[in-house]
């Protein structure tokens, strides 16, 4: 079974020619099958976290390992992680201009698998995708996230995480911007990959109103770079009702 | 990605005004002053290299230009060689291929030199190449035209003419070490097709400025590709105009400027008269330290060109920081009474973002790097229509790819 394991994390991040910690030891265990929600004040350092497993060059980890079933993740460079299973849907996607959507997702599915997908039923696996999704089959030709919506860029993440089928999904802030429509149709997307039982899921937002949709097995308190209180659904309960304050107190911004 | 996009209205005399300035880490857009093509040139069109004064590099046909790399093209101190760079033409039967001396009639009949060194080429040149496709003949092979540098110094002048309804394709393909100056005249008969593939795969000493005039006849159609990689110094004038109703010019280009090179493609289109097309496309990727890619497209239409339909489009990719990219599209619109006018420019820039998020997904940094080239240049490269060229692109889009990895 797929373990992803985060040990003591520190991370700094340089800005305005100052190096900041933003991650103070965070501590994490994800298991295949299990889905957990980060749940944090804005700037509480929850997309460091995410950005941080991906291997973004922009976030420097100065302590702690991280592992997934027992390999350095921090060895390996950001083709290598998704490689070996983790899988970001980013909350802004990047916009790749010149390259289709359908090139982007064999490109990727191939490095994935490690072989090319046979032409024939990785059309009608994206085709059925992509209609689960709502997706209009004209998308497929359009270029990466290029002039698309913000529903529309959701869309594409949760598209891909279908495809890829990573051990481990990191989602940040796939809610954010999202109609309720909208929010359905991703969460839909999201939970018919949980429902393999072969995905562990890192969900990773500031609002509870996803957790309606995708219901955690564990709910993680973020707070001032760490995990400041862990529980079960009931977590997110108490945060819908009483918000962020009692972990704010002490100097961490809001 | 930055991006600068502008499209113009077509009821005001000059139509568009000068794109939006904007700009990228590296890559930036430059936006020229409100001018006209006419007044943009230091002198008058002529064949008389006298008739231009020397250029002092802040003209504005010369401000992007670095002068002092011309190697004396400009001022009058180059000298011809005689030897040392070499032309060969391959041509199919039922084409005529000839030597001529200055005095031919065929030839200047395309067009006008419009700066000193395209009338400093015409001065100077003692024998000039005609190529003549009968009318009416129908070519499978494509001519071919070797311009192979061993480090001389030439001037040159050619003429492709093709009679009515015929058609061919021509490459002609500049490889070696030259300093070369040259016109260069398409002249199509009525409802004739050319193809015009001009490739500048030059070591990376050379330096090579020419113009190219077509004159298109009564619906006949032109598509030039110019695709440019290698010299030092390269800077083209690829000129249209027509000489009846309902002709048709495409003008597709495609570069890949690496660290050091100037690559300088300056289109003019004037639709002079009613009922004719024109598209343009050039598209550039640039890498390495003080690669520098200009782009100006003019597009003039005349106020007896009723009718007329045009679109010309400038992208850029900045595939790494410290190259430059100057794209100045130019519209200038003297009839409201036409189909379609439009034009954009881009340039944008292949970034860390990009790559971080192909790399998530996978695929490994030099696949990314490929995928986005690859990418902005194939729809480009489908339009040539010269298969064992556009095999051949593909190849060197490749080889320039390899050298950034």
């Amino acid at each position: 079974m797929a373990t992803l394991e985060i040990r003591d994390l520190h991370v700094t991040v340089e800005a305005d020619n100052a190096t900041k910690e933003i991650l103070k030891g965070v501590d994490l265990t994800v298991k295949q099958g299990e889905t957990h929600a980060i749940m944090g004040p804005n700037g509480s350092g929850k997309s460091t976290l995410a950005y941080s497993l991906a291997g973004h060059p922009k976030y420097t980890i100065t302590g702690g390992t991280v592992t997934l079933d027992g390999e350095d993740v921090l060895e390996m460079s950001v083709d290598e992680r998704a490689r070996a299973g983790l899988f970001l849907a980013m909350q802004y996607p990047v916009e790749v201009p010149g390259v289709s959507v359908s090139n982007f997702l064999r490109t990727s599915a191939t490095a994935i698998r490690g072989e090319a997908p046979k032409l024939r039923t990785w059309v009608k696996e994206v085709k059925e995708a992509m209609e689960r999704l709502n997706m209009d089959p004209s998308f497929a030709e359009r270029n990466v996230n290029e002039g698309f919506s913000g529903g529309e860029k959701k869309r594409h993440e949760i598209l891909q995480l279908e495809l890829l089928k990573p051990k481990v999904a990191i989602l940040d802030e796939t809610d954010s911007g999202l109609d309720v429509d909208a929010l359905r149709i991703v969460s839909e997307g999201v939970n018919r990959v949980r429902e393999t039982g072969e995905v562990g899921t890192l969900l990773i937002t500031h609002y509870t109103r996803i957790l309606r949709y995708i219901k955690p097995d564990f709910v993680h308190v973020f707070s001032g770079g760490r995990i400041v209180e862990s529980g079960g659904a009931e977590l997110a309960d108490k945060l819908e009702n009483e918000g962020y304050e009692a972990y704010t107190k002490g100097g961490v911004s809001a | 990605m930055a991006e600068a996009q502008n499209s113009p209205t077509l009821n005001s005399g000059r139509a568009g005004g000068p794109p939006p300035l904007g700009s990228t880490t590296a890559g930036s857009i430059a936006v020229a002053a409100e001018s006209t093509v006419a007044t943009r040139m230091s002198a008058p069109p002529s064949f008389d290299v006298a008739d231009f004064p020397v250029p002092h590099g802040r003209e504005e046909e010369w401000r992007f230009t670095p002068l002092e790399r011309l190697r004396g093209l400009h001022d009058g101190t180059a000298v011809a060689t005689g030897e040392g760079v070499k032309v060969e033409v391959q041509a199919p039967e039922g084409v005529t291929v000839e030597t001529v001396g200055r005095d031919d009639a065929r030839l200047g009949k395309a067009g006008t030199p419009v700066d000193r060194i395209a009338a400093q080429a015409y001065s100077a040149f003692e024998k000039a190449g005609v190529v003549t496709v009968p009318k009416e003949t129908v070519l499978t092979e494509p001519i071919r035209i070797a311009v192979h540098g061993e480090g001389g110094v030439r001037f040159g002048h050619q003429v492709i003419e093709l009679g009515a309804f015929a058609e061919a394709v021509v490459v002609i393909d500049h490889t070696g070490d030259a300093v070369l100056a040259a016109n260069v005249d398409y002249v199509l008969g009525d409802g004739a097709k050319l193809t015009v593939v001009s490739v500048q795969d030059w070591d990376d000493k050379a330096v090579h400025v020419a113009q190219h005039n077509a004159l298109i006849g009564r619906d006949a159609s032109f598509k030039s590709v110019v695709v440019t990689f290698g010299g030092d110094l390269v800077r083209l004038h690829p000129r249209v105009s027509y000489a009846g109703t309902g002709g048709e010019a495409e003008l597709f280009g495609l570069y890949f400027t690496d660290a050091g090179q100037h690559q300088e493609h300056r289109l003019l289109v004037d639709h002079n008269t009613p009922h004719c097309k024109s598209n343009v496309v050039y598209k550039g990727a640039l890498q390495g330290d003080d690669a520098h890619a200009v782009w100006i497209g003019d597009v003039l239409i005349e106020a007896k060109a009723e009718g007329t339909d045009t679109y010309e489009m400038n992208r850029n990719l900045v595939l790494t920081d410290g190259a430059r990219v100057d794209s100045v599209p130019n519209l200038e619109i003297e009839t409201g009474e036409i189909v379609g006018a439009g034009h954009a420019s881009a340039t944008g820039r292949f970034d860390d973002e990009q790559l971080f998020y192909l790399m998530a997904r996978g695929i490994p940094a030099d696949e990314a790097r490929r995928l986005v080239v690859r990418g902005f240049f194939a729809e480009l490269v489908q339009q040539i229509g010269v298969e064992d060229i556009e095999a051949r692109l593909l190849e060197k889009i490749e080889a320039e790819l390899e050298a950034t990895v």
